[in-house]
């Protein structure tokens, strides 16, 4: 029997498999489902900053301050009390999963400025979650900020967090850092207990009948994991902070590479959207046959083991990609052209 | 020090709706101004599930219209429940024949009714008791509460008066004043109001209800024998119940300490001069008597409360012996009578005293009658010493009004409006001007709480409001003081101690100072630097501040709230400014209770908000400055006159002094006396409200026209004329050769904008499809800063205008680029900015509007259409021009028929005339004004010009039939009735008249501006409001679904019936308004008119038309009757299947997704429900379009039955 448990952020884990933020996690029926298929922990969907800023700045126009001024008409909407903020919500469904789960539940806050909305973490963190991960991406469309500014930017960010809270946060990256290595040791001095590689985006669309822009996400594909792979592999041994695969991860074969770049756990996300929670089960039990295949008595064996560090040939790692493809497209030595 | 027990600080209507809410089990409500917030206070408690006196939810229903209200009343009633309402004017007129059947059962309930102004030469929204006295005949009691204290202690005392005597009640105090003054009183608790309310009694009431287990007959028919003497016999009721309410009063004493008597008189025990009256005018009449009792007079006031039933003796006890002259003041007024009420009833109770050998007086009093404050006018304390004055003089003056200059009938007492008394010594006095949408009012509301509560102080806020919505004026008038506020008036010219300024854009329009006492402190927000503010200020406010030592602050608050994240939100800014300076709190202290106020009101569900708040709060004091004020005036800033001086008289004289806010000095004379007024005015009032205005490029323009559609004040217009007239063009003037092979050679277009009517609504660019090929975000039309523009673009407009108008028979109306070619006739109105139901009014008149006769049900539409000053609704060139008139809310489409019936009986009349004249007038002519065409322009303008020819004609035959000829001949000219009003009128109030009107046949056009809420009165449900929508008394979504008026109307056939949405599909639009007035019989356009009220910002109204349609909330479609005698199916569907997900639109509106937040489980039911209606509906509809007409429409002798 091959032991899959793993650690993640100081939690011990059945195995490596978390469900990450998805609407999944909205519901209660699809948690638990998640939890039976095998998951050993679940990342709820995010507490979006934008979407608390949109909703505060909706009712403060809508409902608190609605008044045209006019001796009529002062006031449109009544004020409901049994309005529930978006926060509240959150809260909610973070005690409910809590309560109806065994496994860890992480909590997830989404967003990016410092005036104080990730002082909601204190709130996550009374209503139960196991870890919080800090789900960050900033468009540095501004020409005047250096990399170094946008870097800090994440570490402030973190800093703060840790203001308010004592669990494990983890730091979701987006892939737009020139120095990953760097940049995650700088957060793990400043207190991150891991980072999750990398978070994935809507992206701008140009609608071509009407020019405008619409954002537009579509789910990850396995091809996408090997970029995350790849930064796991560099990372692995440099760093002392558990490492997290998201985005791509659709396959037993997919979360194995990750596995044995160095991740502690893998995320899935659009493969459980595509065919369901049960499809955890079926990854994870594809994993274990591979590893009874292939010999492997534990996930703690093969984690790390094709890292850099340990790789057969860590300079692939460092090479630019389009040469190594090139590369491959050349014979072996004994062939003739 | 007073004593508050309990204190709280709320407004009357409040105050009353709390103990009607405690001691009610059926609440039975409609939406009127300004009872409205009573109504909705039941609602919002009971959708809290907060519970009476019983322990028990009461359970409140929103009527069809006070009518239904007063049914259900008397339903609930008759059925054993405490059940009461709210309303106020024509609601408590409509409720008129219900109160006679609940009083002649002898049911106990009261009815709050915040009095106001009926409709006569004009509707009025404001306070007096001209409602109230048109129903003291119903045999209800009638209570009067003179404040706010009052209006929550009266109602609970007529409670339990209304239950002991068997008598209901009216309980009222004054609209707009009382029911608006927010005030801090003494809260009554539970416990005292459960000791108020007899017990035994509210079972005896259970007792006699309707019931089956112990049946009964009552509301039988009665015949000469015997009605006379059933009704006398009720009179024992009647003569009980005044001690019965003083019983009330006494107990209500003991409980609280506050005694008050049916009759009450304040002054001097041995006063000889006294005056008579009721509501909150005998405060401001207490207040005057004190001081001038102080001064050594003896004059003393009787405050009615219990007007019916009156009791004259216990009236004339408590006159002071000493009283030789008493004057009655009526806040009402009976055209015709020899005296009001009031006044009539004093009167008669002296003198059957002194008759019956009484000895109360000396001798009998003189007592005079006269009229005071109608429609809330002010009543002040030398208001109050003029009429006592006027008691002076040897023969007083009768029948007098006060208040107002009478130089028609003489019948007004002069006053001197300088004096005040010594009411205010030690009372803090502010005035603040502010943007209704920025927040002033609520914040001032807020502050009168920090106060409140803070100290031991007696707080009073009175706020006056603009008849119109977009940048509409509010002005708060706030008290503190360690007496009790008696002042029931604003505080006048050179009272104030403190004046805020919260919008430089006033100092132009108002003598802001004029409020400011000697040494007041002034805050104006401004972005000019402190060092250059005084030079911008008026040379007229200059002098005041210089001449009463007045100290000038100033912030850039606009600033300061961008600084703070707080966009343009500027109140929490002032508001900090106003306790900085202003002293009346010490500063940390009411730093701290603002920062708490922002912490309560938005709590967890806006921590961002608070945080923003408090920011603003801190920076608010580093950015506010006092500057110098010099010695001497230095401006060259005059205020602008409030219209042209090249405007006509009465515009001038009348609705410039109006517009000006000098409306109160405007004697009678000026006034119409018949409420007729001139069109075409809100052109003269400039009130340059847009921060950015259009910008025309014509090189990229396709001239499309959907611009001068979408806009809904009017503001941006299009004209096609011939090149030379260029000539004397201003240099900046834009225009291009005009496209389309529909247009001649040589000619040209252009596309203006009236710069200072504009709202700056953004609207037109929005709409505009045109984009410059490399950069997609500049259109044909783009918004720019508006101050380098004003000057330049008002030369462009005033050119503009000299411009003639196109050919209307050359224009092809059906095109959207050629329907806006026709000049509109509704211009510049004050509803909000992006208004959706305006561009349909505009579209009307455009294409009719020179033969329109409009009846506008009350709403929106009538007070954008004609609250004075001004009204949008013009003429053109020819003096010709809609013709507008608003009866009332119920009766819209019946009004609209009357004005039909009343055109084609005169036509029929002018026809016959014309046959008995035909002998003496030319063959040709005759025979071609009864034959002729008017289906179109030419035909409209042919019979036009031979009605012309007649009248010439005419003029020069002798005899009585050519004189009748005269005055009805001008109907043989083709008339556009049109029959305007919202979804409150057509699917609730009116629709038994809609429905009758549309059964009648007869050719009118009904167009319902749909926002499916009622709008005007802030946001109620209608029958119009989808399912799932949040609004007032649906707070927990709308359970049921929409009313389909369209299928009902399609039902009878015979009628035109359009469903349209211009900003989905304005084509549509445009055929559906030339179809529907083609159509000779009646038509229905329902028009989709994104409202504020659905909480989605209006520079989104485009978007929400193309969501609604798209998601098949709002199908496109017309129904024209003229195509099944065609043998065609009548029914057109516009807009194509649903091609979004209902979902998607809903979620673009607070009004729906708020629902998600409170009651998810509901939201997603009627989601799923409202989803499957769409989707049926669309199928239904595509059913009944899709139906091969020509076999359905069977030959009438094969129907079943037909034979045999």
């Amino acid at each position: 029997m091959v032991d899959l448990s793993t650690t993640y952020l100081g939690l011990p884990l059945a195995n490596p498999l978390v469900p990450s933020a998805s609407p999944l996690s909205r519901d209660l029926g699809m948690a638990r489902r998640l939890e039976d298929a095998g998951a050993s922990a679940i990342v709820m969907y995010s507490l979006f900053e934008e979407e608390l800023r949109e909703e505060e700045a909706q009712l403060d126009r809508f409902v608190h301050h609605h008044a045209l001024g006019h001796a009529e008409a002062q006031t449109f909407f009544p004020e409901s009390a049994q309005y529930k903020g978006r926060l509240d919500s959150y809260l909610e469904q973070l005690a409910a999963l809590k309560s109806a789960l065994h496994i860890p539940v992480i909590a997830s806050l989404n967003g990016v400025s410092l005036d104080g909305w990730v002082e909601h973490g204190r709130d996550l963190q009374e209503a139960g979650a196991d870890a919080l991960e800090l789900n960050v991406y900033y468009v540095a469309a501004n020409g005047g900020e250096t990399s170094a500014y946008v870097e800090n930017l994440y570490v402030e960010l973190l800093a703060e967090l840790k203001r308010y809270v004592g669990i494990p946060i983890t730091m979701k990256l987006s892939s737009q850092f020139t120095s990953v290595i760097y940049l995650v040791r700088l957060l793990e001095e400043a207190g991150a207990n891991g980072v999750s590689l990398f978070n994935r985006f809507y992206q701008p669309d140009i609608d071509l009948d009407t020019l405008e822009i619409t954002p537009r996400l579509s789910l990850s594909s396995s091809i996408e994991s090997l970029l995350r792979v790849r930064w796991i592999a560099i990372l692995h041994g440099r760093v002392g902070l558990s490492l997290a695969v998201t985005g791509g991860i659709h396959t037993a074969q997919d979360a194995l590479k990750a596995l044995l770049a160095g991740a502690d756990v893998t995320h899935l996300c659009s493969a459980l959207l595509e065919h369901g929670p049960e499809r955890l089960a079926e990854i994870l039990a594809d994993m274990r046959a591979w590893m009874v295949d292939h010999e492997y008595a534990s996930v703690a064996q093969l984690k790390g083991s094709v890292s850099q560090q340990h790789a057969i040939d860590p300079a692939v790692y460092e090479r630019a990609n389009y040469v190594t493809v090139l590369d491959s497209y050349t014979g072996a030595a004994g062939v003739r052209r | 020090m007073p004593a508050f027990h309990n204190p709280v600080t709320i407004d009357g209507n409040e105050a009353a709706a709390r103990i009607a809410y405690l001691t009610n089990e059926v609440i039975a409500i409609y939406p009127i101004t300004p009872a409205s917030p009573m109504g909705e206070w039941a609602d919002e408690w009971a959708a809290r599930a907060e519970r009476n006196l019983w322990g028990t939810v009461p359970r409140v229903v929103e009527m069809q219209s006070e009518g239904g209200a007063a049914g259900v009343v008397h339903g609930a009633l008759q059925a054993g429940a405490l059940t009461t309402t709210f309303t106020a004017s024509q609601g408590l007129l409509l409720m008129i024949p219900n109160m006679y059947k609940i009083a002649g059962e002898l049911t106990p309930a009261v009815f709050h009714v915040a009095s106001r102004s009926l409709a006569c030469q004009a509707l009025s929204i404001f306070g007096d008791h001209s409602d109230v006295m048109a129903a003291r005949a119903t045999g209800f009691a009638f209570l009067a509460s003179n404040s706010v204290q009052e209006a929550q202690d009266m109602a609970l005392i007529a409670q339990a008066a209304a239950l002991e005597a068997r008598v209901p009640i009216v309980h009222f105090f004054d609209g707009f004043r009382t029911s608006h003054e927010v005030a801090k009183i003494s809260g009554l608790d539970t416990d005292q109001v459960r000791a108020m309310i007899p017990e035994a009694q509210v079972r005896e009431h259970r007792a006699r209800a309707m019931s089956p287990e112990h049946p009964v007959l009552r509301g039988s028919s009665q015949n000469p024998d015997v009605y006379f003497q059933a009704r006398e016999t009720v009179n024992p009721y009647y003569a009980r119940m005044p001690a019965i309410v003083q019983g009330a009063m006494d107990r209500f004493a003991e409980l609280t300490g506050r005694a008050y008597r049916s009759f009450e008189y304040v002054g001097a025990d041995d006063a000889e001069r006294v005056l008579v009256l009721m509501g909150s005018g005998a405060e401001t009449a207490e207040e005057t008597v004190d001081y001038l009792n102080r001064q050594g007079e003896r004059v003393g006031v009787l405050k009615v409360r219990l007007f019916r039933p009156f009791d004259g003796a216990a009236m004339v006890e408590a006159l002071p012996s000493s009283a030789r002259r008493i004057a009655v003041l009526d806040r009402t007024k009976e055209p015709g009578a020899d005296g009001e009420p009031l006044y009539k009833d004093v009167i008669a109770a002296i003198a059957a005293h002194v008759m019956g050998g009484g000895s109360r007086f000396a001798a009998m009093p003189v007592v005079v009658g006269g009229r005071f404050g109608l429609s809330s006018k002010e009543f002040t304390p030398g208001m109050a010493k003029a009429v006592l004055d006027s008691l002076a003089a040897e023969r007083p003056q009768s029948h007098f009004t006060i208040g107002i200059h009478d130089d028609v009938s003489h019948s007004s007492l002069e006053w001197d409006p300088l004096f005040a008394g010594d009411a205010h010594d030690g009372t803090f006095q502010a005035v603040f001007y502010g943007l209704g949408s920025d927040g002033t009012v609520s914040a001032n509301k807020n502050s009168i709480k920090i106060i409140g509560d803070a100290m031991a102080l007696h707080a009073q806020g009175y706020f006056v409001y603009d008849s119109r919505k977009a940048g509409a004026v509010t002005v708060s008038h706030l008290r503190f003081g360690p007496c009790p506020i008696r002042s029931t008036y604003l505080i006048a010219d050179g009272q104030a101690g403190f004046v805020a300024c919260h919008q430089p854009v006033f100092l132009e329009r108002y003598d802001i100072l004029d409020k400011a006492a000697d040494g007041a402190v002034f805050l104006l927000n401004t972005p000019e630097a402190p060092d250059s503010v005084w030079d911008t200020l008026p040379r007229r406010m200059q002098r005041q501040a210089i001449d009463r030592g007045i100290r000038i602050f100033v912030i850039d608050a606009y600033a300061v709230a961008e600084r703070a994240g707080m966009g343009k939100r500027i109140n929490t800014v002032m508001q900090t400014c106003f306790f900085a300076i202003s002293g009346i709190l010490p500063r940390d202290d009411a730093l701290a209770a603002i920062k708490a106020a922002v912490e309560k009101s938005y709590g967890r569900k806006g921590r961002h908000i608070v945080d923003l708040n408090f920011q603003a709060i801190d920076e608010s004091l580093a950015a506010l400055h006092e500057i110098d004020v010099p010695k001497e005036v230095s401006s060259r800033v005059e205020r602008p006159l409030p219209v042209p001086p090249g405007a006509p008289e009465f515009v001038q004289k009348v609705t410039g002094e109006i517009i000006a806010g000098r409306g109160d000095s405007l004697p009678v004379s000026s006034l119409p006396v018949d409420g007729t007024f001139p069109l075409g005015t809100a052109a003269y009032e400039k009130r340059n409200l847009a921060l950015e205005l259009p910008v025309w490029e014509a090189e990229l323009c396709t001239q499309c026209g959907k611009c001068p559609l979408v806009c809904p004040h009017g503001v941006i217009r299009s004209k096609v004329f011939p090149e030379e007239l260029l000539t004397n063009a201003p240099p900046t003037f834009k225009s291009a050769p005009v496209l389309g092979k529909d247009f001649p050679a040589g000619f040209r277009m252009t596309y203006q904008a009236a710069p200072e009517d504009c709202t700056g609504c953004s609207l037109c660019v929005d709409i505009c499809p045109i984009h410059d090929k490399s950069n997609v975000s500049r259109k044909a039309l783009n918004m720019a800063p508006q101050p380098p523009l004003r000057d330049p673009e008002r030369a462009n407009w005033e050119f503009f205008l000299t411009l003639p108008e196109y050919d209307r028979a050359a224009v092809k109306a059906t095109t959207i680029k050629g329907a806006m070619i026709l000049e509109p006739l509704f211009e510049f109105s004050g509803a909000c900015e992006g208004c959706g139901e305006t561009p349909y009014i505009k579209l009307a008149t455009q294409l009719f509007g020179d033969r329109m006769v409009v009846a506008n049900a009350t709403g929106c539409s009538s007070i954008y259409g004609g609250n004075l000053p001004t009204t949008p609704w013009t003429v053109n060139a020819e003096g010709r021009g809609p013709a507008w008139n608003n009866s009332l809310f119920e009766d819209n489409a019946e009004f609209g028929l009357g004005l039909r019936l009343a055109i084609d009986k005169q036509a029929d009349y002018a026809r016959e005339l014309l046959d008995r004249l035909g002998p003496r007038l030319d063959d040709s002519l005759v025979a071609g004004i009864l034959a002729a065409d008017q289906s179109d322009e030419a035909g409209v303008r042919a019979q036009r010009e031979r009605v012309a020819r007649l009248r010439e004609a005419a003029a020069a035959l002798d005899g009585h039939d050519a004189r009748e000829l005269e005055s009805v001949m001008e109907t043989l000219g083709r008339r556009s009735v049109w029959i305007i009003g919202g979804d409150g009128w057509a699917y609730d109030i009116g629709f038994g008249g809609l429905d009758h009107v549309l059964a009648s046949g007869h050719n009118v056009n009904i167009l319902v501006l749909d926002t499916e809420v009622y709008s005007n009165t802030g946001g109620q449900t209608s029958k119009a409001t989808p399912r799932g929508a949040v609004a007032k008394f649906s707070s927990g979504g709308k359970p049921t679904a929409k009313k389909d008026l369209a299928m009902m109307a399609m039902s009878y056939e015979n009628v035109y019936v359009a469903h349209v949405a211009y900003g989905a599909k304005d084509v549509q639009t445009v055929r559906a308004f030339v179809e529907a007035e083609a159509h000779d019989g009646p038509s229905l356009i329902i028009a989709f008119s994104p409202c504020i009220a659905h909480g989605v910002d209006l520079k989104h109204n485009h978007r929400q038309q193309q969501l609604a349609v798209k998601s098949g909330h709002w199908p496109l479609f017309r129904y024209d009757p003229g195509r099944a005698r065609q043998g065609r199916n009548p029914l057109h569907l516009d807009s194509a299947e649903p091609s979004i997900p209902y979902r998607e639109y809903v979620e673009s509106e607070t009004r729906f997704n708020m629902l998600w937040r409170s009651h998810p489980e509901d939201a997603r039911r009627f989601l799923e429900l409202s989803q499957h209606e769409v989707t049926q509906r669309f199928h239904h509809y595509k059913q009944l379009a899709e139906l091969p007409w020509g076999e359905v429409v069977a030959d009438p002798g094969d129907e079943p039955g037909g034979k045999d």
